[in-house]
């Protein structure tokens, strides 16, 4: 078994409004921070997983961010995991 | 009499307001607690509002997975009328209950206020004994309340005939001014609004009582085939 620690940054799905985003962005020119387009808000949920290699990782953190960490009605995922240790 | 079952999660705050409701028009209205595997001998069952395990990680995405929504799945399944206030809408469209997903309200503003809200369809259990175009008063208390779902759900709404009440003036961005909605058999509904907080004069508003009269109606010839 290794350990991998694994990053789950949650968004919204293309076409879904985001609020958070709009706000933010028309704030920024205000702020003085222009040319400042495309602002996302998600989450973003760490953790570390035991399993035998990367690509069981994979498949159980899938499981997981389908059934509960994200609603696939309105949110999509990326995955980024790295193996810290054996 | 008609039993009423409302679900009571850590973190529900208006399973009161519904019994009070409920009871007020002659109905009785019994709590079960999320951590129950059965619904006991309910009629009905309200997912009342508030924030389920504190509404961690989405409103709604943990309390669907307590044991008792198993039992409202298969109660639901069965045909058993079963709605959903405010967080309870939430939990049974997390739960695949009902379609669709709520969003932060397009304002970024918790809303509380009455708006109001025009019965679209008659034909579920929670607007029976309402009429078609009645336009009822009706309090909000929500931040996540704008009601979303792909375009194809939205077209399946619309030839089924499954938006069940519409907002009058959109008070959160909710697609197509949904408010609330039910499932294909018509026995699960979902809406963002309060019927059970204006049940009474003192509250401001009595408009509720056609839908909670309406669950309870709905209830009737469930008990009489037992």
């Amino acid at each position: 078994m290794a350990t991998f620690s694994v990053l789950v940054e949650v968004k919204l799905r293309p076409g879904i409004a985001d609020p958070q985003g709009s706000t933010i962005e028309r704030s920024l020119p205000h702020l003085g921070f222009d040319g400042i387009a495309g602002v996302k808000v998600g989450k973003a949920i760490r953790f570390t997983c035991e399993a035998a290699d990367e690509a069981a990782c994979r498949a159980e953190v899938d499981d997981m961010a389908h059934r509960f960490l994200t609603n696939p009605v309105i949110e999509d995922y990326d995955l980024t995991v790295h193996e810290v240790g054996a | 009499m008609t039993r009423i079952g409302v679900v009571l999660f850590p973190g529900s705050n208006c399973e009161q307001d519904a019994v009070e409701a409920v009871t007020g028009l002659g109905g009785d209205a019994d709590l079960l607690w999320h951590g129950e595997e059965s619904l006991g001998d309910a009629d009905a069952v309200i997912v009342p509002g508030g924030f389920a395990h504190g509404d961690y990680l989405r409103p709604g995405a943990i309390a669907r997975f307590s044991p008792i929504m198993g039992a409202v799945a298969r109660f639901a399944a069965d045909g058993g009328p079963v709605v959903g206030i405010c967080n309870g809408f939430q939990v049974l469209t997390e739960a695949g209950l009902l379609p669709g997903a709520l969003q932060k309200n397009a304002g970024l503003k918790f809303l509380c206020t009455t708006v109001g809200l025009r019965v679209e369809t008659t034909t579920t259990v929670l607007t029976s004994e309402a009429r078609a175009g009645q336009i009822l008063q009706i309090p909000i208390n929500h931040f996540e309340g704008s009601y979303t779902c792909s375009p194809e759900t939205l077209r399946q709404l619309h030839e089924e005939d499954r938006v069940v009440l519409r907002y009058v003036d959109n008070p959160n961005g909710s697609i197509d001014d949904i408010a609330g909605v039910c499932n294909e058999g018509r026995n699960v509904v979902g809406l963002m609004p309060h019927p059970e907080r204006a049940c009474h004069p003192l509250l401001g508003s009595t408009d509720g009582q056609p839908l909670l009269r309406s669950l309870l109606a709905a209830t009737s010839p469930r008990t009489l085939l037992r």
